[in-house]
């Protein structure tokens, strides 16, 4: 029989665990209540659709435009350029590392992985500067190296390796008896790669695209270095762009306390919250899929 | 898997002598056998989980290869199609041949050999695709592009299988919404397919229900007719039912090889009636 101390004392561990997990949810629903206060005058004045419809986003000029499609375009085209990095650079080597490395490239791969996920943002963005963007400028002849194409590869370099962990992952996932049975039946070890094992493993892979794509339109620090900084609507990847979180960490110090500039920067944060939401959600909803069809296997 | 051999010329099939003075293992030099296997020893690093096995398989009869839990039953069939070849740091020595062909010969590629050795697993492993495409995949491998003759020869196999009537209308569903037996089925058809000449069980019905498990001996002694099988199983009665052969494996060696009936009606060894008669094992 335990005392009646020790039960109460096991019983208020339990509650002070509860509230600590608890304050995860209310600390998500205080930024989040933050966000739609802060930024409720922006739509309430220029109205949700017209203000992500509009092409101008010059905030410091009278009267003030807050069209914020040159930033969403600009966040769309810096992640896609680092998608078309990060995707094939993270399953190549998340398909090298699971399937055709050997014990000892393994050992020593994985860790340079990991640490390359954990080089801070700023250093990227050094990089950037002093190696990518004149290197850049001097290959294409541009009049600044600081562009969308810059940003884009530096992102996808850093987002590279979420990629390629979760995909691993997901691949080292695959039961080994769907290779047996692919390879007992005469493939080759491409065949059994392409028909068998990435298939198996597609729904990981995708969530940890998304995850990377999560990552990437996130990123401030690298945006704000790299990408040139100019709000203009372009198709062309050598012209500078003003991706929404670099447009938020810039502008965010000179707009004054309770204007619309201020509010405009808010509803910003909104709309990229609500990206990152849904493509979390989709993750998520991936991933429980993907247990599913598995399970049975494992 | 390392090929640990010391004379490095193709060996000399045409020895078909082995020494064996008690007669244990019987070898039916009338016989021209589909596959021969001579002085076969098998390492997991440096244990040795086969020791000089000799034994031929006779084609189109059904060996069965009987033994306690460990002994090297899946080791030695798993080496038939060289699916050994994936167990790292595992060595080889002795002969195998398939016709004459030596399997190990650097000119005879173990994808060219699966082809025509094909293997049916312990645990039903279909793919995570439809009925359909579990067998279409094999086929498309095997250079079939046609797709009216996919088409034709999954039905085909899946009838051969015993398969077709029970999924004839759902071949575009998962195959993983199959009954275990189902999908052992599956992978049968599957494995036919491709039409080897050789199909390796390895203990086809460990995991299934009664039913199902005599479909499957049903199934084994029909495939009969137009394959040579090999398989290992657990149940004496079942080796008794579908084979025309039987190795008793002990600790990694071939105790007795022989026809079924005067394996398990008069066995050589001690050892092998003690096993036949639930005495260990
Ligand atoms: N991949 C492997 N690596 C190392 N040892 C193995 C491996 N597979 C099997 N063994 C060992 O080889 C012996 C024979 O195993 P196995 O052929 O699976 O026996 P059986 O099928 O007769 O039960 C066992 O002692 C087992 O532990
Ligand atoms: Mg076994």
């Amino acid at each position: 029989m335990k005392g009646k101390g020790e039960k109460f004392r096991e019983k208020l561990i339990e509650y002070i665990l509860f509230a600590l997990s608890l304050s995860a949810i209310i600390f998500l629903a205080g930024i989040v209540l933050t966000l739609l206060k802060e930024a409720a005058p922006a739509f309430r004045d220029t109205g949700f659709l017209n203000m992500i419809v509009s092409k101008d986003w010059y905030p410091t000029y009278e009267p003030p435009d807050f069209g914020m499609l040159p930033l969403i375009a600009g966040s769309f085209m810096v992640t896609a350029i680092a998608l078309m990095v990060s995707v094939p650079l993270g399953l190549c080597s998340a398909v090298y590392i699971s399937e055709l490395a050997g014990k000892k490239e393994k050992i020593l791969l994985k860790p340079f992985i990991e640490l390359l996920s954990s080089i801070p943002s700023v250093v990227y963005g050094f990089w950037g500067i002093v190696f990518l963007a004149p290197a850049i400028q001097r290959h294409f002849d541009l009049s600044s190296g600081y562009c969308a194409l810059t940003a884009g590869i530096v992102l996808g370099i850093m987002s590279s390796p979420i990629i390629a962990s979760l995909s691993e992952d997901a691949l080292n996932c695959v039961p080994r008896s769907f290779k047996e049975a692919s390879f007992a039946m005469g493939a080759d070890r491409l065949e059994t790669l392409i028909n068998v094992t990435i298939p198996a493993a597609a729904s990981g892979i995708i969530t940890s695209i998304i995850l990377g794509t999560g990552r990437i339109i996130g990123e401030t620090m690298v945006v704000l270095m790299l990408s040139g900084g100019a709000a203009i609507i372009t198709l062309s990847p050598m012209e500078p762009v003003r991706p929404m979180t670099s447009a938020i960490a810039a502008e965010m110090g000179e707009a004054a306390f309770q204007t619309p500039h201020y509010h405009s920067l808010f509803a910003i944060a909104i709309i990229l919250f609500i990206i990152t939401f849904i493509l979390n959600m989709a993750a998520e909803k991936l991933a429980g899929k993907y247990r599913l069809k598995l399970g049975s296997h494992r | 898997m390392l090929r640990l051999d010391t004379n490095k010329n193709k060996p000399d099939f045409s020895s078909t002598e082995i020494r064996d003075p008690l007669n244990r293992v019987h070898i039916d030099v009338s016989q021209q056998p589909k596959i021969r296997v001579r002085n076969l020893d098998f390492y997991y690093d440096e244990n040795q989980t086969l020791k000089k096995i000799n034994m031929d398989i006779y084609e189109k009869k059904v060996t069965a290869i009987i033994g306690p839990s460990g002994c090297g039953k899946s080791t030695f069939i798993r080496i038939l199609n060289r699916m050994s070849d994936f167990a790292a740091s595992s060595k080889v020595r002795g002969e195998i041949s398939l016709e004459r062909r030596d399997i190990f010969d650097p000119e005879f590629s173990p994808v060219e050999l699966r082809k025509r050795v094909g293997m049916v697993f312990q645990k039903p492993n279909p793919f995570p695709k439809s009925i359909f495409e579990n067998i279409a995949y094999g086929l498309r491998i095997n250079g079939v592009k046609n797709s009216h003759e996919i088409e034709q020869r999954a039905v085909k196999s899946l009838k051969r299988a015993a398969l077709y009537e029970e999924v004839k209308d759902r071949l575009k569903e998962s195959a993983l919404s199959l009954s275990g037996g189902q999908q052992q089925r599956l992978c049968i058809a599957r494995c036919i397919a491709i039409e080897p000449e050789v199909i390796l069980f390895d203990e086809p019905c460990a995991s299934l229900d009664p039913i199902s498990t005599a479909k499957i001996e049903e199934l084994i002694l029909e495939l009969k007719k137009y394959y040579t099988i090999v398989i290992v199983t657990h149940n004496m009665q079942q080796a008794l039912r579908v084979s025309d052969y039987t190795a008793f494996f002990l600790m990694g060696e071939l105790i007795e090889f022989n026809e079924t009936k005067k394996v398990f009606e008069n066995p050589s060894d001690k050892r092998t009636e003690d096993y036949i008669t639930g005495r260990f094992g």
